[in-house]
């Protein structure tokens, strides 16, 4: 089952074109990377795909439901009520995490979910059940401030996974960490795809998205260069493909 | 007139001036909330009418609006205001003063917490008015506060303006005191009044600073 469509997605900012035509869906269970050089209109794509720009072109739906599509030229967004709906199948992991300074951990990721409708109880079962799970069960009362950049990012994951989406954005989870934290961070999301939870991951690291993905994208100048199996990529002979990874995977 | 009078008299008018600066308090602080939130809408009339009563009332002085708010339903209506007016006005004039420098001082808070804590709020389902109530808002309270800290220290000496439509109040009592006796002591008073006053303020806001370090931003 598709969970997740977009296509032909257009953006420019300032008359300048950063994403030209692009395309890409993603099934129920499947992980996705995305790869490339900065500037490439990664990060674009995906605050598109989560209606945190809006594109202007193109077409987004998740689990069938169209949330906007092109007419004559002019994308039209579904009504908000619709939208709220339809966001409600994605969470997004920030690269710096973005978590509400002035809560503790436990309301970080108690909170989204009253708000979406559950009881005080019931959310906070479940973000205890989500702490645990990304090994923070003892930070539950801690402030962010009091916690590395690595548990940062994990309860912030936790806060994504309390609301129980059905596709999972990373935007370079581990880009604003240092490489010792780097790992714990890509083993909870390993963790994630061994549960086959549906993930597009916007990263730089390379060997993880050898690993983990069960298709990579490449993206350059705002296009998609390259798509295909993590060893279809590996394997490719397109040169600019090899040096970007070469460069990238060595470390 | 012994030292005991003197200091009873400004004793009474400390009372006044207290109120002035609670009431005023109580007042423009909730009020600049929409003053400053009407300074940042999208709405191009609203925040052209919110800027232009914050250029008025920062760019003249409060002693000027003090008095025109005074004499305005005389002069301007006919209206005989009664005695009573007098205090009334000088709360006005204070609330709608402080409220257009609280107002922008809201607004450095607000544009000062980063566009990810509405962007994360939006993808965790908070409408637009529970991510400014839950998240902005709270934040900016904490950000503030050294500046609000500064902006109520000022309002405590700024209670004395309030002599320029002959309040009861302590400075303009001290002030009739040391004309009387040809003396500067009844102003030293005050003086001394006003310090010990706003070395509360400072010790105060202090405390609700450190309450507030509990997180960091």
């Amino acid at each position: 089952m598709e969970l997740f469509k977009i296509e032909n997605c257009r953006k420019s900012f300032d008359g300048e074109e950063i994403l030209k035509g692009i395309s890409l869906s993603v099934s129920k269970g499947e992980v996705v990377s995305v790869i490339g050089p900065s500037g490439s209109g990664k990060s674009t794509l995906l605050r598109c795909a989560c209606m945190l720009e809006t594109m202007d072109g193109g077409m987004l739906s998740y689990a069938g439901k169209v949330a906007a599509h092109e007419e004559n030229g002019r994308v039209i967004y579904a009504p908000h009520s619709e939208l709220k709906e339809i966001r409600k199948t994605f969470g997004l992991v920030f690269q710096n995490f973005n978590l509400f300074p002035h809560y503790s951990v436990l309301k970080n990721v108690t909170e989204p979910q009253i708000i979406a409708g559950r009881s005080k109880a019931e959310a906070e079962e479940k973000a205890l059940e989500c702490l645990k799970k990304l090994g923070l069960q003892d930070k539950a009362n801690y402030y962010p401030c009091q916690l590395s950049g690595g548990q940062q990012q994990r309860a912030s994951i936790a806060r994504a996974l309390a609301l129980e989406p059905k596709v999972l954005f990373f935007d370079e989870p581990t880009s604003a960490l240092d490489p010792e934290l780097t790992g714990e961070v890509l083993k909870v999301i390993r963790d994630l795809a061994a549960m086959h939870m549906t993930m597009i991951i916007v990263t730089h690291e390379m060997n993880f998205a050898r690993e983990v993905s069960d298709r990579m994208i490449f993206m350059e100048h705002g296009v998609v260069r390259a798509e295909g199996t993590p060893d279809e990529l590996f394997g490719s002979d397109d040169e600019r493909l090899k040096a970007f990874m070469g460069k990238l995977g060595g470390n | 007139m012994t030292f005991d009078v003197v200091f009873q008299i400004l004793m009474s008018g400390m009372g006044v001036t207290v109120s002035i600066f609670v009431l005023t308090l109580l007042f423009s602080i909730p009020l600049g909330l929409p003053v400053s939130l009407a300074r940042m809408s999208k709405n191009r009339v609203l925040s052209a009418v919110s800027g232009v009563y914050i250029s008025i009332m920062r760019g003249t002085p409060l002693m000027l609006q003090i008095i025109v708010i005074y004499f305005l339903p005389f002069y301007g209506f006919g209206i005989n205001v009664s005695a009573g007016y007098r205090f009334v006005a000088v709360i006005i004039a204070f609330s709608l003063n402080y409220a257009a420098y609280f107002a922008e001082i809201y607004r450095s808070g607000i544009q000062s917490v980063p566009r990810g804590q509405y962007e994360a709020s939006q993808m965790l389902g908070y409408s637009k008015t529970q991510t400014f109530v839950r998240i902005i808002m709270p934040q900016m309270f904490k950000r503030v506060l050294p500046a609000m800290t500064n902006e109520i220290i000022t309002l405590v000496k700024d209670t004395s303006l309030s002599f320029a439509i002959a309040t009861a109040e302590m400075f303009t009592m001290a002030k009739q005191i040391a004309a009387k006796q040809a003396s500067l002591a009844p102003l030293m008073v005050a003086g001394v009044f006003y310090y010990v006053f706003n070395l509360l303020v400072a010790w105060v806001c202090r405390k609700v600073e450190k309450h507030y370090d509990y997180y960091k931003i």
